[in-house]
């Protein structure tokens, strides 16, 4: 994104790291493990390499406040946004037989962690599930719209199929 | 009681023990593992309580449980983190090593032992537990601490080099010639490279081969794979534990999520079972007289930690205080340690368990409890806020 710094370091065996220097001169780390979640910290002031009052989010916790802050804007402009801003594309991704996330929950696919890519929309037979949450499931034959930029969807697309 | 009654209920109090000293030491905000050493040692040969009908089962037990321990160690890291890790750390690594290891051997020799028991304690000091400092880490909420992917990253390089240290550790437990320690080396090499390269071009069609909808598929499939080229490997003279961590690493990253799940709760079990079936093979009257070297031993390798972790610490532009943190974090000595003694032990340098027991036992304990405790003293080196 132009104009901001959003820092990202690999944590091995642990997940990745984030850090923003936010507006007010704080510095924002927030750590996405593996297995889910986020814990998000403020840096201690006089210890600049050092977390302090740590707030550790569940999963669903995490995908809660994601929603609070950005999902629902991005589905509203996701018409607009996906003219107006250039290298950000949607695409239909279908969920295919044998695919390790048939029968799971939506979020276990963990987009927008792993891909940068939200998922709008679950699209079965006639039916649409718009802004689905990470709890809806997901089955074969479904197919999801999402939007991200072409290597996410791209990433995303081999995820749903087990390859990636 | 008949054999079969007896086995059963010596395994349930067994499990139910190890399930209060878990509890215990989740209590204390320590490592489970020098509790269950402690239990193994008070039980069993030698001690309190002997485990006669059991200790066949567990003995082969805990075979298993190296082999589940090192797969879910290569399914830990995803070939990316390693390399990611040896681009921009490979320098602390080395320093790790160089720290880290020769105390341990020199001190194997001048105890007494054989040159292949001491390059065994080498590796005892060397290893640091990547599950108690990791799952430290979480605990004390580091994870987001500046000197973090510093630690991190000491930790994949050594269990990286655990993939070349036991090979050569086996050739050389085996007793033949520096002609095929060479060639033992070269093999191990080469099979974690061809391994970690295979994985990256062709490790989503193991994937592929492996996944199923069903659980119970993944898991047979997964453990079947894994004991087969454990098997093999033995066989072939690498040890089964590289067969093993072969398996896992050569895994691609999609699945390993997946398999580390499943196969938790069972790597827990049987690695559980070879912490006790080690514990159980050492006489506890043995730790006693070795106690003093072993307590050396754990103050000097202490120290080298704290400077490997400060020298990767400040590679990566931390402060003093996140220096002392993160070496301090490095302390933990745990699993693999007991891995590696119990390699030598197993090729006959029983003389080892006792030194390995009691100097695990000392770290994996001071190790926690060090690195909370420096926490509040490293802030006496933090510059006066400017106001």
């Amino acid at each position: 994104m132009p104009g901001m710094d959003l820092e990202e370091t690999l944590l091995p065996g642990v997940g990745v790291r984030y850090e923003l220097e936010v507006d007010s001169g704080q510095l924002l780390g927030i750590v996405v493990p593996r297995e889910g979640g986020a814990e998000i910290s403020v840096y201690d002031r006089r210890d600049p390499d050092r977390a302090r009052g740590v707030f550790r989010l569940s999963p669903e916790q995490a995908d809660a406040v994601a929603e609070v802050l950005g999902a629902p804007r991005l589905t509203q402009r996701f018409a607009d946004l996906s003219k107006e801003v250039p290298g950000l594309e949607s695409a239909r991704i279908p969920v295919r037989p044998g695919s390790p996330f048939d029968g799971k929950a939506l979020g276990d696919t963990r987009a927008r962690t792993l891909t940068g890519c939200s998922i709008v929309a679950i699209v079965r037979d006639a039916d649409v599930v718009p802004s689905p949450g990470p709890e809806d499931p997901l089955h074969a034959g479904d197919v999801l719209v999402a939007i991200g930029s072409a290597t996410g969807l791209e990433q995303l697309e081999r995820r749903l199929s087990g390859q990636g | 009681m008949d054999h079969v009654a007896e086995l059963l209920v010596e395994l349930g109090l067994l499990f139910l023990g190890l399930s209060l000293l878990g509890l215990l030491a989740r209590r204390l905000g320590l490592s489970p593992i020098p509790f269950v050493l402690l239990a193994a040692l008070a039980v069993g040969e030698g001690g309190v309580v002997p485990l006669s009908t059991s200790e066949p089962f567990l003995s082969a037990a805990a075979e298993i449980g190296v082999v589940l321990l090192l797969l879910t160690l290569g399914l830990e890291f995803s070939a990316d983190e390693l390399f990611s890790s040896l681009r921009r750390h490979a320098p602390s690594g080395w320093v790790d090593l160089l720290l880290n290891f020769p105390p341990g051997f020199v001190a194997g020799l001048l105890l007494g032992l054989p040159w292949q028991a001491a390059l065994a304690l080498g590796g005892v000091t060397w290893i640091s537990s990547s599950g108690i400092v990791a799952r430290l880490l979480g605990d004390l909420g580091r994870l987001a601490n500046r000197e973090t992917p510093a630690v991190l990253s000491v930790l994949v390089l050594e269990d990286l080099a655990m993939a070349l240290f036991l090979p050569v550790l086996v050739v050389a437990l085996a007793g033949d010639g520096p002609l095929e320690a060479v060639g033992g080396i070269v093999l191990a090499v080469g099979a974690v490279v061809l391994v970690l390269l295979a994985a990256q071009r062709h490790g989503h069609r193991l994937g592929r081969v492996l996944s199923s909808r069903d659980d119970e598929q993944v898991l047979l499939r997964l453990v079947g794979l894994t004991l087969l080229v454990a098997g093999l490997a033995q066989a072939g003279g690498v040890s089964a534990a590289v067969g093993a961590f072969l398996v896992g690493l050569a895994l691609p990253a999609s699945f390993a999520e997946r398999a580390r799940d499943l196969l938790g709760p069972l790597r827990d079990l049987f690695a559980a079972t070879f912490f006790v079936a080690f514990g159980l093979s050492t006489d506890p009257a043995e730790i006693v007289p070795v106690l003093p070297a072993a307590l050396a031993l754990a103050v000097v390798t202490a120290a080298t930690k704290v400077a490997t972790g400060w020298y990767a610490a400040r590679r990566d532009g931390i402060a003093v205080p996140g220096r002392l943190r993160a070496g301090t974090a490095l302390i933990a000595r745990g699993e693999f340690s007991i891995v590696i003694a119990g390699l030598a032990v197993a090729a006959g340098h029983e003389d080892l368990g006792p030194v390995a027991t009691g100097y695990v036992l000392l770290l994996a304990v001071a190790g926690p409890v060090l690195t909370r405790f420096v926490e509040p003293v490293s802030a006496r080196f933090l510059p006066v806020p400017a106001r």
